[in-house]
């Protein structure tokens, strides 16, 4: 796992980010192991105990699961997908919103916009 | 969670010179401390006496409960920022030195270390560059089984290649039952193994925290922090 780190922001918060970001987009899957603490740590280049930390968040959120001994794993509760992808969705939007808000655009104008370069991104994707 | 280290209105002061001013400092177990600040700010003195090596003029200092002395430095393990090796020696002897001179010196780790680091243990240690010296040192003082490591400037004068290997070696030697103080005026390239910050100006610490709740209430990276206070 690959991760660029933004050193203004809190680490761990960083890394559950991107761990949620691959719960969602399937890329970890239910069930599957996550690299221990310390392979992760070392992996990444951080303190272990930011990965502790970030382990122990997602576990207390009920997305990850820990068996003693055994490792942490992708939990399987129904719907998780899907709420991960609504709460990182809204996490985008909001902000998208709120930086046009910033740059003057009103509703209907931020909507025009979004209608008129969908099409042109398709393209690109 | 107990702590490793205290120290309490810590000063020293040489002939006319005040290094350090009432510094108050504490570690807990299992978590690693960036001591930061610039040239002659009191890093170096405050680790001397934590290493047993300097007297505090006034205050004091406590590691595991005990003033500096013999038992502190059986479980203190100290990488100064100066030479300390012999040049007729080879890699292989400086390793036998350590493991004559500390009970808690653990030689299986040592060579398996040595070969992370790429390093010949029969190379002869005038032969070294300076990034490989530093590896070399690394070595030998996290091969101890210590309670407290204290790394003063283990990044200093290495190229970025090496920085990377003594990051690691340090990320996967460190255990949850020691602790760690690192010094460093890079901040940036070390600044994300920290779990507590301390600076240090003028023999004072004028901010200690968890590196993680500054970044969040400051909105800064460490080293902008650095920055901000040193500037």
């Amino acid at each position: 796992m690959e991760l660029e780190f933004d050193d203004k922001m809190p680490i761990y918060l960083q890394i559950m980010d991107r761990i949620k970001m691959d719960i969602a987009t399937e890329k970890l899957k239910a069930n599957d192991k996550l690299p221990s603490v310390r392979e992760m740590a070392t992996i990444l280049k951080v303190n272990p105990n930011t990965l502790q930390r970030a382990y122990q968040e997602l576990e207390r959120l009920g997305i990850v699961y820990t068996q003693r001994g055994m490792g942490t794993f992708v939990g399987e509760r129904k719907h998780m997908i899907d709420d991960l992808k609504q709460e990182m969705a809204k996490e985008v939007i909001d902000s998208f919103i709120l930086r046009m808000k910033r740059l003057g655009f009103s509703e209907e104008e931020i909507i025009a916009s979004i209608s008129k370069n969908i099409t042109e991104v398709n393209k690109h994707v | 969670m107990y702590n490793v280290l205290e120290a309490e209105n810590l000063c020293k002061s040489y002939l006319n010179k005040r290094a350090l001013r009432g510094a108050n400092l504490t570690i807990q177990q299992g978590r690693i401390l960036g001591l930061l600040g610039p040239n002659g700010s009191g890093k170096t003195t405050f680790l001397k006496i934590a290493a047993g090596i300097l007297h505090p003029s006034s205050g004091k200092l406590l590691i595991d409960g005990q003033e500096p002395g013999v038992y502190t430095k059986s479980i203190v393990s100290y990488l100064p920022d100066t030479e300390y090796l012999f040049k007729w020696m080879k890699i292989k002897d400086a390793v036998q030195y350590f493991k004559d001179f500390y009970s808690d010196f653990d030689e299986k780790k040592a060579f398996a270390l040595l070969e992370f680091m790429k390093l010949d243990a029969n190379s002869s240690v005038k032969s070294l560059s300076k990034g490989m010296k530093e590896k070399l040192k690394l070595t030998l003082v996290l091969s101890r089984k210590a309670k407290l490591y204290i790394l003063d400037e283990p990044l200093g004068g290495v190229d970025p290649t090496a920085r990377e290997k003594i990051l690691d070696a340090i990320i996967n030697n460190f255990s949850e039952n020691s602790s760690m103080i690192i010094t460093t005026h890079l901040v940036n390239d070390i600044e994300r193994i920290f779990d507590e910050v301390a600076f240090i100006s003028d023999g004072e610490i004028v901010l200690q925290g968890n590196a993680e709740e500054l970044r969040l209430n400051k909105n800064k990276s460490i080293d902008e922090l650095y920055r901000e206070v040193f500037q």
